[in-house]
């Protein structure tokens, strides 16, 4: 294995992005991440705003206006596949368009304005203001523009501090949980508790992923409260500190928040994932144990029972089709990396090469136990890392963005979007026919016979 | 014409993009070059995914990823640190390097850090060429320009006159550029065309993979530009101070042709005449019927195209050569937008609007709130521009013609070929195909309603 990783990493031309890679193997060196992106690495990653506005675009009824120059809003503009089953606020982009000479005189009042104008125009109960890199050293007062067009409209405007400098992608996210935990009232009084009304964090309503899950908790005997943040609104996040428990699945953006609401209001968290069939399973029986309570727990086995009688026969069928392929997974954060290493194994597949973003230390620990021997782990690859390793581990297909996705087909790779502007669900049971089929449909495509 | 009403404070729905994006496609256009982004992380991120989308094409650009250390104290190491990195990985033959608005804001000197870099690393040899391009400063477009003007300015040679002539072109998709190259090729022009991403940007499949890849403008051509017999520039929409073609007839006279994109007959037929004049070549007999099957599909079409009330919005250059084909079809631009300021649009539109039917809104700094409003009042049915325009036909019903950049909601944005004579006739036929689809869709519940259910309209007001 000390061989193994000498040979993958002598091509590496920088020497400083050695300690963010390794080999599965013997030696038990500590995967360095968390880190900022090496200048000069052509890292993958976004930025602090990103990580902000991730989390908390899918709140449907905010304005979500950036205090920025025009580039931030217009890059991420409806991007991203989040569904509402009620307001579409939420699918626009507001920005305060800065310019020069906001620059050099300050951007307060023409933020106040551009509060005011939206707020009239649109009548939200809340404004998200998303501070850019520039509103971090011209040094705008956000959180005084914010309480001034608060009080003056009677409605909730809360300031994101997102500049882009101050962090890398997972400072967005805690930027995004710290916005949250100004808008959840204090609950336990006002609101009754309800014993089996929980939160559901790190869904983002991706072609109705959460409204799957919501299904299969209420056929279990389980409300859900609020989505963090998939399809939420206002009136359900103020409430959320009714609920008795909080499910994380994104653990990457929300934990932080979680702990926060432990620490707070006293809820409990416990993670989750519905990625894949292994996982779908055990996070539902888990949820019922978590409410030690028989009845839901022989529901929960009931419907696995029943959801994975429907689905096995596809799977089983694509199965065949993949058996002994190889995967290369390079992912935002750890919960997705993690489940789609099970996710993958229940179709037969092998993953040779894993990486994330903003994955954090027990996330690698977690896919280190995971994968075989040999596989290579690294946090915030880049292309040339991410071409390397593919073609020197044989990969037949890789797990990305929007950004992969090119260089995986330049490479003659098959590739599958799992990414937030994708158009099909992959989570639950339905998700993980649909994550075999796409796996099947782009492995197994005709084109690859004549490249 | 021009109808900007009030002052608005908030820009909704962006019909533009910021600087170092243009940037980042002109350099895309020079042989084996890199970028690197002076800033933090998220822009070189943001710009990637957007390029990457539109071509298809992995887009590999590097940031300096300032971290809150370098916002305060200086982001020259990252940046040093960066071009360390990038050369280490990529090998370039030229790097750019573009500036944010966080590297603008806090001061960066990016000319003195990147030539004091240079000398430290002896390779002076390693033309770098930094452009200042704050996101508040501008638009993508202005970006662009800007962009290319920096790197004649900088790889300037000191060879003398040569009889080749300049082709430089605006943000087109690599087939347009293709087929510009064709003309040239067909009118037998000895040319230095640039920025060519014609291949960049479109590679054929090949094995193996290059990270860096082959084609764009030659650096020894670039450098032959300020000695060339004349420069045809499509960009008459490019304000004077950001102008390569301007900036070549002001400090090496050499005489600057500012053309139209050549979309629709008359673009088309000045730039293939100013070949014509500059070389003294015939226009060729394959060129000719191309002429003549564009009249022979603009004539087969002209009652459809009546019916089209146009919302065309885009980058300015962009923007004049659909409405100027629009107005060669009859087909009635009501909504014209931009998302930059461009007095040159403006005063353009100014002259060949005059003669239209109705009111024709003139938007600039714009966004699709606007865009949307306005093209509600007017009642235009078909939007043509890049593929945010999408919202207008969600919300609005207006179906849109996708052009430019970027299209994300469909694939082959990067082969959709509109110049020339050959490519305004599919230009116009996708045009003329999106009037038929939407008049199919729905006349005979039109006619129903109108007549059988009488709904009380009178039909002359239906009349133009």
């Amino acid at each position: 294995m000390e061989e193994m990783e000498v040979v993958l990493l002598t091509g590496l031309p920088i020497e400083e992005r050695r300690d963010f890679i390794l080999t599965k193997g013997k030696q038990k060196r500590q995967l360095k991440c968390d880190a900022d992106s090496v200048a000069g690495s052509v890292s993958q990653r976004a930025c602090v705003y990103c990580g902000a506005r991730v989390v908390l675009n899918p709140v449907t009824d905010a304005v979500h206006l950036v205090h920025g120059p025009i580039g931030c809003a217009s890059y991420t503009w409806d991007i991203r596949g989040s569904l509402s089953s009620g307001a579409d606020l939420y699918r626009n982009s507001f920005s305060t368009d800065l310019k020069e000479h906001d620059i050099i005189f300050g951007g307060e009042k023409k933020l106040a304005r551009a509060i005011d104008e939206l707020v009239r125009k649109y009548r939200p109960k809340l404004v998200f203001v998303y501070s850019t890199c520039i509103v971090g050293v011209i040094g705008d007062d956000l959180e005084a523009v914010c309480k001034a067009a608060s009080g003056k409209h009677g409605i909730e405007v809360i300031p994101v501090q997102s500049s882009g400098f101050i962090g890398n992608k997972s400072a967005g996210y805690r930027a995004a949980c710290d916005a949250l935990m100004r808008l959840i009232e204090p609950g336990e009084k006002k609101y009754v508790i309800k014993s089996k009304n929980i939160n559901y964090l790190g869904d983002f309503n991706l072609a109705g992923e959460a409204w799957i899950i919501k299904r299969y908790l209420s056929r279990m005997g389980v409300d859900i409260n609020v989505v963090f943040t998939g399809d939420s609104s206002y009136a359900a996040l103020k409430k959320a500190a009714g609920a008795s428990l909080n499910i994380i699945q994104c653990a990457g953006s929300m934990i932080y928040l979680a702990s926060r609401m432990e620490e707070n209001y006293g809820i409990p968290y416990m993670n989750v994932s519905f990625v894949g069939i292994e996982d779908t399973s055990n996070s539902l029986r888990n949820i019922a144990k978590a409410f030690n309570d028989p009845e839901m727990a022989y529901k929960a086995e009931q419907l696995i029972e029943h959801e994975t009688a429907l689905v096995k026969p596809a799977i089983q069928r694509y199965r065949e089709k993949l058996e002994g392929k190889k995967a290369a997974v390079y992912v935002g954060g750890g919960f997705k990396a993690v489940s789609l290493i099970k996710q993958f194994k229940e179709i037969g597949i092998d993953v040779v090469m894993i990486g994330t973003q903003t994955g954090r230390p027990e996330d690698y620990r977690r896919i280190g136990d995971l994968v075989d021997d040999g596989t290579v782990i690294l946090d915030d690859a880049n292309p040339a890392e991410l071409e390397k390793f593919m073609l020197e581990k044989g990969a037949d297909l890789l797990v990305g963005g929007v950004k992969e996705r090119p260089l995986a087909y330049k490479l003659g790779i098959a590739f599958i979007d799992h990414n937030h502007n994708r158009k099909h669900p992959l989570s639950g049971f339905i998700g993980a026919v649909n994550f075999a089929e796409e796996v099947y449909a782009t492995v197994c495509s005709p084109v690859w016979n004549y490249i | 014409m021009k109808d900007n009403t009030s002052y608005r404070y908030a820009n909704e729905n962006p019909c533009n993009m910021c600087m170092p994006m243009g940037g980042i496609i002109s350099f895309k256009g020079v042989e084996k070059s890199m970028v690197i982004i002076h800033g933090s992380q998220g822009c070189s991120t943001y710009m990637r995914r957007h390029i990457a989308e539109h071509f298809n094409e992995p887009v590999d650009v590097a940031s300096s990823s300032l971290n809150e250390k370098g916002t305060i104290y200086g982001g020259e190491n990252n940046l040093r640190k960066g071009l360390d990195n990038l050369i280490k990985l990529y090998n370039p033959g030229l790097i750019g390097v573009l500036t944010t608005c966080l590297a603008e804001t806090i001061g960066e000197d990016i000319e003195r850090i990147t030539s004091d870099y240079l000398k430290d690393r002896g390779l002076t040899d390693l033309p770098v060429v930094a452009v200042s391009t704050p996101g508040y400063g501008g638009t993508h477009t202005e970006g662009y320009f800007l962009a290319l003007k920096k790197i004649i300015y900088r790889l300037a040679g000191k060879a003398g006159k040569n009889s080749r002539i300049n082709i430089i072109v605006p943000s087109l998709s690599p087939a347009d550029i293709r087929e510009i190259k064709r003309i040239l090729h067909v009118m037998d022009v000895d040319c230095i065309l640039f920025p060519d991403y014609s291949d960049t940007l479109d590679r054929p499949f090949e094995r193996p993979y290059k990270k860096v890849p082959d084609g764009g403008t030659r650096l020894a051509d670039i450098a032959m530009m300020p000695g060339a017999a004349a420069t045809i520039q499509m960009g008459v929409t490019a304000g004077d101070n950001i102008s390569p073609g301007g900036y070549l007839e002001s400090h090496f006279g050499v005489p600057l042709y500012n053309l139209p994109i050549p979309m629709g007959i008359e673009n088309t037929d000045l730039f293939v005449e100013t070949l014509k004049n500059l070389t003294g070549n015939d226009v060729p007999e394959n060129l000719r019927q191309e002429r003549g099957r564009l009249l022979d599909c603009m004539v087969d079409s002209h009652k459809y195209n009546f019916e089209g009330r146009s919302v065309v919005f885009g980058e300015p250059e962009n923007v004049y050569a659909i409405v100027k084909t629009c107005l060669e079809n009859g087909i009635e631009p009501v909504v014209v937008a931009t998302g930059g300021k461009s007095n040159k649009l403006t005063e353009l539109l100014k002259s060949c609007l005059n003669g239209c039917r109705g009111n024709v809104h003139f938007l600039d700094e714009t966004d699709f709130s606007e865009i949307r409003e306005k093209s509600k009042e007017s009642a235009a049915n078909i939007a043509i521009g890049h593929s945010d325009g999408r919202y207008l036909t969600e919300r609005e019903g207006i179906p849109l013609v996708r052009h430019g950049f970027p299209i994300h909601d469909r694939v082959g944005g990067q082969r959709l070929l509109s110049v020339g004579y050959l490519g305004t006739t599919m230009f116009l036929d996708r045009i003329t195909n999106t009037l038929l689809e939407n008049k199919y869709g729905s006349y005979r519940s039109n006619m129903y309603q109108k007549f059988y259910q009488n709904t009380g309209d009178n039909p002359l007001q239906t009349m133009r």
